[in-house]
């Protein structure tokens, strides 16, 4: 037997449609944006409809930025802040990642285990990050551990809900297929719900790297001498606005850029999300 | 020489409390020895995909029996492989991870299972396929590796419902061939679920008819089809006899009977 042509001919090497002169719109559409805010801004603070206090024009912000990056300020560098910041939401994840995804795969694959730690996920979900902080510094001190604690619990639900949402996607005849080979439960779980479940599983990810870097302030808000939630409250408490905003600014970017690292990642790992 | 048999077996759906039963299946016997080719056929209703999920053990009947050589079956086993109707591979897994999963899942070494996996297909056509990813592959393809990791596990017997529903006219012809050939090289016992006559006719040493409203066998008969094909027959010429022509009429007159009532 031999495959005739229309049958062999994968998707990506068909003729694609007439090429067209063709914009990133989305993207020129996003750039318009973020230029427009910031032309608007620096209109506001040149026309002085605003104290300098309250909103500091643009180029002042970029001078707390140089300030920062090559003098330091409160006590360190933009880079020594920027490292403590990342290593804490990355260490967070990592640890997150350890308990939650077992977590989910034993909520989806388990009865009992799901009457056991459903409720105490749903419990833990809704609570406000500076709420629990306390009772973490009383328990578990003011050390480093402390506040990567404050993230991962603020990550935790995403990863494990995440998971569970995975695990349950997974198809019905790809889990009766492993069956009929003879799977042990654990064969099922490692060979089918797992990989089934990991575009899933990259999604909460990218939603429990959003909770973590919301969280990463009130991580920082007890005795931290590094870090970006540090710089921008001790800049606050002495009203330095400008490295206020430049501190937003730079957390916005790790965030944007650990975004686009994890979608790389998924596109690289995961390829065949959306392709079956 | 292993035997699948169904006895007596009836199957209905719904809770125990509440609802009553839907009854879907009701006293069917089937046998399917090694080397067998049983097809079955029947209007949508007529439970053709619950009597081969019992086979497979996906379901436990409500009453009768599923056994294989007397001992009863009580889940899905590695003796019986399925063919879904959805290919129901594993994109995360290349073409040949996808057909060598069963002998991982016995413990069988990589040495072993590659060269198994590899020789499954080669019999499905698909040499040179074997790095590439599933989405890469046609519908058509994509069954064949299905076929090929059914195989692979080394069954007794072979499950497909309606492996070939959504392929188109010509390539069904090829795959009919290339199951033929696979029948005959593996020794299973095959059973068919399928909604085209022709397509058991041809194929079969028995077609069962499933009448609908509860799914019960209504017609059995055997043919040597496949068998002449494999024995180097010409599919074109068996298919315009006047014997099969004939066939395939009572088939036919036997599914859509009391259709009116």
């Amino acid at each position: 037997m031999s495959d005739s042509t229309a049958e062999t001919i994968p998707a990506q090497d068909r003729p694609s449609r007439p090429v067209k002169l063709r914009l990133p719109w989305g993207l020129l559409l996003g750039l318009a944006t973020i230029g427009g805010l910031i032309a608007i801004w620096a209109l506001a603070s040149a026309l002085g409809w605003a104290s300098p206090v309250f909103l500091p024009s643009p180029a002042r912000v970029w001078a707390a930025l140089n300030r920062v990056a090559f003098e330091g300020y409160a006590n360190a560098t933009l880079l020594a802040h920027m490292g403590a910041s990342l290593w804490r939401v990355f260490a967070a994840l990592f640890f997150t990642m350890l308990v939650g995804v077992p977590v989910g795969l034993i909520i989806a694959t388990s009865r009992i285990g799901r009457g056991i730690l459903d409720p105490l996920v749903e419990f833990i979900r809704p609570l406000p990050p500076l709420a629990y902080l306390p009772l973490i510094i009383i328990w578990c001190g003011i050390g480093e551990g402390s506040k990567v604690l404050v993230i991962s619990i603020a990550m935790l639900a995403p990863i494990v809900i995440s998971t569970v949402s995975g695990v349950k996607a997974a198809n019905e005849n790809q889990i009766r297929a492993a069956r009929t080979f003879g799977a042990t439960r654990a064969q099922l779980i490692r060979e089918v719900m797992l990989p089934a479940a990991l575009p899933s599983i990259f999604t909460g990810m990218r939603i429990a790297l959003g909770a973590g870097w919301t969280t990463l302030v009130a991580s920082e808000l007890v005795a931290a001498t590094r870090g970006l939630g540090y710089m921008i409250q001790s800049a606050a408490q002495f009203l330095v606005t400008d490295m206020v905003i430049a501190g937003i600014l730079v957390i916005s970017a790790l965030a944007t850029a650990s975004e686009i690292l994890l979608r790389w990642l998924e596109r690289r790992f995961l390829p065949w999300i959306g392709k079956s | 020489m292993s035997v699948l048999s169904l006895s007596h077996v009836s199957l209905s759906y719904g809770q125990p409390s509440g609802t009553a039963a839907l009854p879907v299946l009701k006293d069917v016997t089937l046998s399917l020895s090694r080397g067998d080719f049983v097809s079955v056929i029947g209007r949508s209703g007529s439970g053709k995909t619950s009597l081969m999920n019992l086979a497979a053990g996906f379901l436990r009947p409500t009453a009768g029996q599923v056994s294989i050589d007397g001992r009863p079956v009580t889940g899905p086993g590695p003796d019986r492989a399925v063919v879904f109707q959805d290919d129901a591979l594993f994109p995360w897994r290349s073409v040949v991870d996808n057909v060598a999963l069963p002998l991982k899942l016995a413990g069988k070494p990589r040495a072993e299972r590659e060269a198994t996996a590899r020789h499954w297909l080669q019999a499905v056509d698909l040499a040179g396929q074997e790095g590439k990813h599933i989405w890469q592959l046609s519908g058509g393809q994509r069954q064949r590796v299905g076929i090929a990791r059914a195989l692979a596990s080394g069954p007794d017997f072979l499950l497909m419902d309606e492996p070939l529903g959504a392929l188109d006219a010509m390539t069904r012809d090829r795959m009919h061939e290339l199951l033929l050939k696979l029948w005959d090289e593996s020794h299973t016992g095959a059973l068919l679920i399928t909604h085209s006559v022709e397509e058991a006719l041809f194929l079969s040493t028995s077609v069962v008819v499933l009448a609908p409203g509860p799914g019960r066998i209504s017609f059995q008969e055997d043919y040597d089809y496949g068998r002449r094909f494999i024995r180097g027959e010409d599919p074109r010429a068996l298919k315009s006899e006047p014997g099969f022509i004939a066939a395939r009429e009572r088939l036919l007159a036997a599914i859509y009977e009391k259709e009116a009532a």
